[in-house]
């Protein structure tokens, strides 16, 4: 698998993992745990619209909206939301890729990404296998929304 | 050389308070200097790889439960010459004094202490109340990431028979104290992993029969340190029914939950002799005919053949 596979923006992310160390990968993995955006105040104040996602070692919840008039051009944007402790940074920060990478595609875009997609940031041996499981997961949860809410609108 | 021990009523009626300091005791080593010129050695030690990253004790350097102190390729810990490595690269040697803090009451501190005592490390002590604590009490934080000098440490051979046990020295344990300590779902055989937590993958659920189930979290306090002796007491030699002198072996999903309760055991409450299973429910439940219990019963041994 290649970069060329993936939305330009996660094909960014993932070529700025790829060019670091293993320790500054790791840096970059807290970056992004910092950089992801509060959940908006509507969802704040409806937890039961989030979805956990249980294969994560912390608690993670995410959800998806649809915007008609998306900024994808090629049709409905997808929106991407995620909530996380303070206290789980290492899943702040998959989620934080995730947000980064794929927050605005359009749902065929999205569901285009390969399911294997995480391996490519070259974290698993300074995160172990058992900690990237989470990423996977929270990867595969996100495509299957994607996938249950295009196809009811089709 | 040790660093002196920390004297205080609470930690007075333990077994062994050599093994605990507090938040107070660590702030004024660190004020005197002890931690910058390496008499004393803090770790880190979180289930979350990058939460040390996010900020840490000033001084303190970070040991991974997973990727420091797993072998990689087999189920078991590092051997002595990666652990001589680690400890030496952490500027720690043989007669250091080494203190380890780290996140929800110190589940994975005690983890990592148990690891050291597999070594033989003599002076490794716990921070009471782990990292919660000392940024609860506002206490000072830092990213700076320390460069120790490296410790001088020798290649010991793991002993692991004195405090760890495997699935066959469980089996002949049966009939004597075993500590459950998962949920209690877990315990009932409802779930085979934590609420919220990732399937591991266990074929069965259930408990290993006789054992009584003392969820790990109830030798803590609100605010992560241990509970006190008299406390301690009514909840392992009350509820559970230990008495003094008793060969004990707990166990929980991968053994890391068990060390807290390990820990409580053998140097709060002095059993000599505790046993942490550290292939758990993990290897219990996958197992080939071994004995298993469901239900809330602790149920009994030998076990009825048939039923």
């Amino acid at each position: 698998m290649t970069t060329q596979a993936l939305p330009s923006a996660l094909a960014a992310i993932v070529d700025d993992f790829q060019a670091l160390s293993e320790p500054e990968r790791l840096q970059l993995l807290l970056e992004f745990s910092e950089g992801l955006p509060e959940l908006p105040e509507r969802l704040t104040n409806h937890p039961e619209l989030l979805e956990q996602v249980v294969e994560c070692q912390s608690p993670l919840f995410l959800t998806i909206e649809t915007e008609k008039d998306g900024t994808a051009g090629t049709g409905t944007a997808v929106r991407l939301f995620f909530k996380a402790p303070a206290e789980a940074p290492t899943t702040r920060g998959f989620a934080g890729v995730l947000h980064e990478g794929l927050d605005g595609l359009s749902a065929a875009e999205i569901l285009a990404v390969p399911d294997d997609m995480p391996e490519l940031l070259g974290l698993t041996r300074a995160i172990t296998p058992l900690r990237m499981r989470g990423m996977t997961a929270m990867l595969g949860r996100i495509k299957r929304k994607v996938a249950a809410a295009s196809g009811a609108s089709a | 050389m040790p660093y002196p021990v920390e004297q205080n009523e609470k930690f007075a009626a333990y077994a062994h308070p050599e093994r605990l300091v507090s938040t107070e005791w660590l702030a004024s080593a660190l004020e005197s200097g002890a931690v910058a010129n390496g008499e004393l050695v803090v770790v880190e030690s979180d289930e979350d790889v990058l939460l040390y990253e996010t900020g840490h004790i000033p001084g303190a350097v970070k040991i991974d439960w997973h990727t420091d102190l797993n072998d990689d390729v087999t189920r078991d810990y590092v051997d002595g010459a990666a652990f001589a490595e680690l400890a030496a690269s952490k500027g720690i040697s043989r007669d250091t004094t080494v203190v380890i803090y780290g996140d929800k009451s110190n589940w994975w501190a005690a983890y990592a202490l148990w690891v050291f005592t597999l070594f033989g490390h003599q002076d490794v002590r716990l921070l009471d109340g782990g990292r919660d604590k000392w940024i609860a009490e506002g206490r000072d934080l830092t990213r700076d990431k320390p460069a120790p000098a490296t410790g001088d440490y020798p290649v010991v051979e793991r002993d692991d028979a004195p405090i760890r046990a495997f699935k066959d020295d469980v089996l002949a344990h049966l009939g004597k104290p075993l500590i459950d300590v998962r949920s209690a779902e877990e315990y009932t055989g409802q779930r085979t992993h934590m609420p919220a937590y990732p399937e591991e993958g266990a074929l069965r659920g259930g408990h290993i029969p006789t054992a009584a189930s003392v969820p790990w979290a109830r030798a803590a306090a609100e605010d992560g340190t241990f509970r006190s002796r008299e406390e301690l007491d009514a909840i392992y030699l009350g509820e559970a029914g230990l008495a003094a002198g008793d060969d004990v072996v707990a166990y929980c999903r991968i053994g890391e939950r068990s060390s807290h309760t390990w820990f409580a055991l053998k140097f709060l409450l002095g059993f000599e002799s505790v046993r942490n299973y550290d292939g758990s429910w993990t290897e219990w439940g996958n197992a080939v005919r071994v004995p298993i219990v469901k239900g809330a019963e602790r149920g009994s041994f030998p076990v009825a053949v048939g039923v």
